[in-house]
C-alpha cells in the first residue's frame, strides 16, 4: 500500500475549482515530482495534504490513517512535515532556535518548562544545522540569513522532526543556480527514510532528483509516470509549449 | 567600559543586556520607597496599590507580549478574586492569607481556564479579533451582572472586607501590606520570567511570530495559549484580593472593560513582551494620574488623555517607553546559552 493515497480531492475557492478530483499516489521511499503551469492546484494540493486547509471532497490517506480532517499538528504526529512556498522560518529567533523548536515538539510540559531538552537535543540541532551548511550561523537570526539558507533553514525544520514524508513547495525559488545544485544534493541522503513530494519549476532539477512525476494542470492530473515516461508525454509537451 | 570590552565575547555581538540593569534598579526602588514614603500613607497606599496593579499589568503581558492573546477582559479575573475573597470573609468570616490568596488563585485559574477553551479551543483557529472581542465581552458581561446581583451588593459593591490575616496579624494600609504585595509580586514575576526563558518561553515566541508555522512542525498551539491564558488568570485573581483586602472595597468597576483596557494601556506604554515594563508602565500611568489628579481642570478629561496616550504609543512606539533603551534583540530574548561542544 502506498504511503500517501489521494483519492479523489476536489477543492474550491468560490466557483473556482482549484482541484477537480485529484488522485495520487506516493509511495515510501520515493521521491515525487509535483509540475504543472502556475495555478494548476500544486500549492493546493500540498497544502491539503499537510492540513492547511481541508479539501471539499475526496480523501486523504497517510500511512494506513484517513486523514482528510485531521488537524496539521495530528498530522505532524502522524509523521507528514511541509516547507511552504513563501518562506516561513521564526524571523527573530536564531537559527540555532528555529530547529531546536521543531525537534521539540513531541516533549511533555515539564521538560520544556525546566529546560532540560535544550541540552538533550543539542546533538540533534547541531547536525541538522551541519547537514544544512548552517552550523556556522547556529547563532545568527533566521531573519538575517540569505534567502537561499532560510529555505534551508526550513527544510531542516521540517526534516527535525523524522518525517516520513516531506512536503516541499518550490524549495529552490529565488535561489542561483549553484544554491540549487546544492539543495539536490542535501536532499539525496533523506531518501533511505523519508518520502517526498516536491513541487518545482525548475524542470531540470525536478528530473535529477525524482523518480516519479505527476503534473497538474487546472485542478485536474494531466499525467503521472516516471520521469522517462512524462518526457515521452506528448499530452505534457503540449501544455507547456503552449503556455510555458 | 576597557573592562567590559576585555571580558571574553558572548555569543553573538548583544552589546550590554540593559533589562537585568533595569529589573535590579526598579527592585531596590521598590524596596526603598516604603522608608523614604514613611511619613507620607498617602503615598504609602499608592505605591501599594500601583504593585497590585502591576500583577494585573503582567497578567495582561504574559496573554498579549508573550502568547499573542489579545485580552480585553483580564480585570474580568481579577475583579472576581476580589469578590470572592470578599464574600469568604463576610458570609464565613475568614481571611486567612494561607486560604484566601490561594482561592483567588484557583478561581482566577478555572475562570479562566473556561473562558479560554470556549474562545480558544474550538475546531476552527480564533482570530486576534475574536479572542479580543470574547474576551472583553466576558468582563462586560461580568461587570453587568455583578451591578445588578443583591448578594454581591450590587452597584454599590462590596465595603468593610474583613481585613487579610496572617496568624493573629491583621494587614491594614501601610507600610506591612506594602511588603505583602511586594512579595506577591516578586513571586509572580519570578515565575512568570523563568515560564518565559523555559524552553516553552521559546515555544512561545515562536507561535508569536508564525502561529501557523509552529503548528506544522506539531505543537498543539491553541493548547499553550489557553494554558498561558489560565496562568494569567490565576495571578489576576490573586490581584484582585490583594486590591479588595487593601482598599476594604471592590464593586463592578473592579471587573470590567474599563479596568481591563487600563491594564492593556500599563503594558503597552511600558512595553510589552517584557516583564519590567508592564511594570514601569503601571508607575508611569499610576503617578502620573496621582499627580493629576487634584488639578480640578485636567481631571474630567484625564480619561481622554489616557486614551490618547494609548493611541500614541499604538501608533509611534508600540514597544513601549522600554524600546528606546532596550535592543530588540534582547526583548525578543534568549532562551538559554547554546550548550558549547565537548565543553
Ligand atoms: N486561499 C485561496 N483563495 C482563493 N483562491 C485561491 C486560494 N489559494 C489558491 N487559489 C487559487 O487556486 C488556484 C490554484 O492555486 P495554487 O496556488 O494551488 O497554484 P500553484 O499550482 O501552486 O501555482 P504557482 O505555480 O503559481 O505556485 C489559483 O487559481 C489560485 O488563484
Ligand atoms: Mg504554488
Amino acid at each position: 500500500m502506498a504511503l500517501l493515497e489521494v483519492r479523489n480531492v476536489g477543492k474550491s475557492f468560490g466557483t473556482l475549482r482549484a482541484l477537480d478530483g485529484i488522485d495520487i499516489a506516493v509511495q515510501a521511499g520515493t521521491f515525487h515530482g509535483l509540475i504543472g503551469p502556475n495555478g494548476s492546484g500544486k500549492s493546493t494540493l500540498l497544502k491539503a495534504i499537510a492540513g492547511a486547509h481541508f479539501p471539499n471532497s475526496g480523501s486523504i490517506t497517510f500511512d494506513g490513517r484517513d486523514i482528510t480532517t485531521a488537524t496539521p499538528y495530528e498530522r505532524a504526529r502522524a509523521g507528514l512535515s511541509l516547507k511552504f512556498q513563501i518562506t516561513a522560518v521564526l524571523p527573530e529567533l536564531s537559527a540555532y532556535d528555529n530547529v531546536l523548536l521543531a525537534l521539540q515538539s513531541d516533549q511533555s510540559l515539564w521538560s520544556l518548562l525546566s529546560s532540560r531538552t535544550r541540552r538533550r537535543l543539542n546533538g540533534e540541532v547541531m547536525t541538522a544545522l551541519e547537514r544544512f551548511r548552517l552550523a556556522d550561523r547556529a547563532d545568527d537570526l533566521a531573519g538575517e540569513l540569505s534567502h537561499g539558507q532560510q529555505q534551508w533553514l526550513e527544510i531542516a525544520m521540517a526534516l527535525a522532526p523524522r518525517p516520513k514524508l516531506l512536503l516541499l513547495d518550490e524549495p529552490t525559488g529565488g535561489m542561483s543556480p549553484e544554491e540549487r545544485r546544492v539543495t539536490g544534493e542535501l536532499l539525496q541522503p533523506i531518501r533511505s527514510h523519508c518520502a517526498l513530494v516536491i513541487v518545482e519549476h525548475d524542470l531540470d532539477f525536478i528530473k535529477d532528483i525524482c523518480d516519479h512525476l505527476t503534473v497538474l494542470d487546472q485542478g485536474k492530473v494531466l499525467d503521472d509516470g516516471t520521469v522517462a515516461e512524462i518526457e515521452r508525454s506528448t499530452r505534457v509537451q503540449e501544455v507547456y509549449t503552449s503556455r510555458v | 567600559m576597557t573592562a567590559i570590552l576585555s571580558l571574553p565575547a558572548r555569543r553573538g555581538a548583544k552589546g550590554l543586556r540593559v533589562l537585568p540593569i533595569v529589573e535590579i534598579a526598579t527592585l531596590v526602588v521598590a524596596i526603598a520607597a516604603p522608608f523614604v514614603l514613611s511619613d507620607r500613607i498617602d503615598l504609602v497606599t499608592l505605591a501599594t496599590n500601583v504593585l497590585i496593579l502591576s500583577m494585573l499589568a503582567i497578567s495582561f503581558d504574559l496573554c498579549w507580549g508573550l502568547s499573542g492573546i489579545m485580552s480585553f477582559g483580564q480585570a474580568l479575573f481579577f475583579g472576581v478574586g476580589g469578590y470572592v475573597i470578599a464574600l469568604v470573609g463576610r458570609d464565613l468570616g475568614f481571611s486567612h492569607i494561607w486560604g484566601t490568596l490561594p482561592l483567588a488563585l484557583l478561581t482566577g485559574f478555572l475562570l479562566s481556564a473556561l473562558l479560554g477553551a470556549f474562545l480558544l479551543l474550538g475546531r476552527k483557529t480564533p482570530t486576534v479579533i475574536f479572542v479580543a472581542l470574547g474576551t472583553l465581552t466576558g468582563s462586560y458581561a461580568a461587570e453587568r451582572l455583578v451591578s445588578g446581583w443583591q448578594y454581591v451588593g450590587a452597584g454599590n459593591g462590596l465595603s468593610s472586607i474583613k481585613l487579610l490575616q496572617a496568624g493573629s496579624y491583621e494587614f491594614v494600609e501601610g507600610t506591612a501590606f506594602y511588603f505583602l504585595a511586594l512579595a506577591t509580586l516578586l513571586v509572580v514575576y519570578v515565575a512568570a520570567r523563568i515560564l518565559m526563558r523555559s524552553q516553552l518561553g521559546l515555544v512561545l515566541a515562536g507561535m508569536r511570530q508564525n502561529e501557523e508555522r509552529l503548528a506544522f512542525v506539531g505543537y498543539r498551539v491553541q493548547l499553550f495559549k489557553a494554558l498561558v491564558f489560565s496562568v494569567a488568570g490565576a495571578i489576576a485573581g490573586v490581584a484582585g484580593a490583594l486590591y479588595s483586602y487593601h482598599q476594604g472595597f471592590i464593586g463592578p468597576g473592579n471587573m470590567g472593560p474599563g479596568l481591563s483596557t487600563t491594564a492593556v494601556l500599563y503594558c503597552l506604554f511600558g512595553g510589552s513582551g517584557t516583564l519590567i515594563g508592564p511594570i514601569l508602565g503601571t508607575i508611569a500611568v499610576e503617578v502620573i494620574t496621582y499627580a493629576l489628579a487634584d488639578i480640578d481642570a485636567i481631571k474630567s478629561i484625564w480619561p481622554v488623555v489616557l486614551g490618547l496616550v494609548l493611541l500614541g504609543v499604538v501608533m509611534f512606539q508600540p514597544k513601549g517607553i522600554l524600546g528606546f533603551f532596550v535592543s530588540d534583540r534582547e526583548r525578543i530574548g534568549s532562551y538559554g546559552e547554546r550548550p558549547q561542544r565537548g565543553a
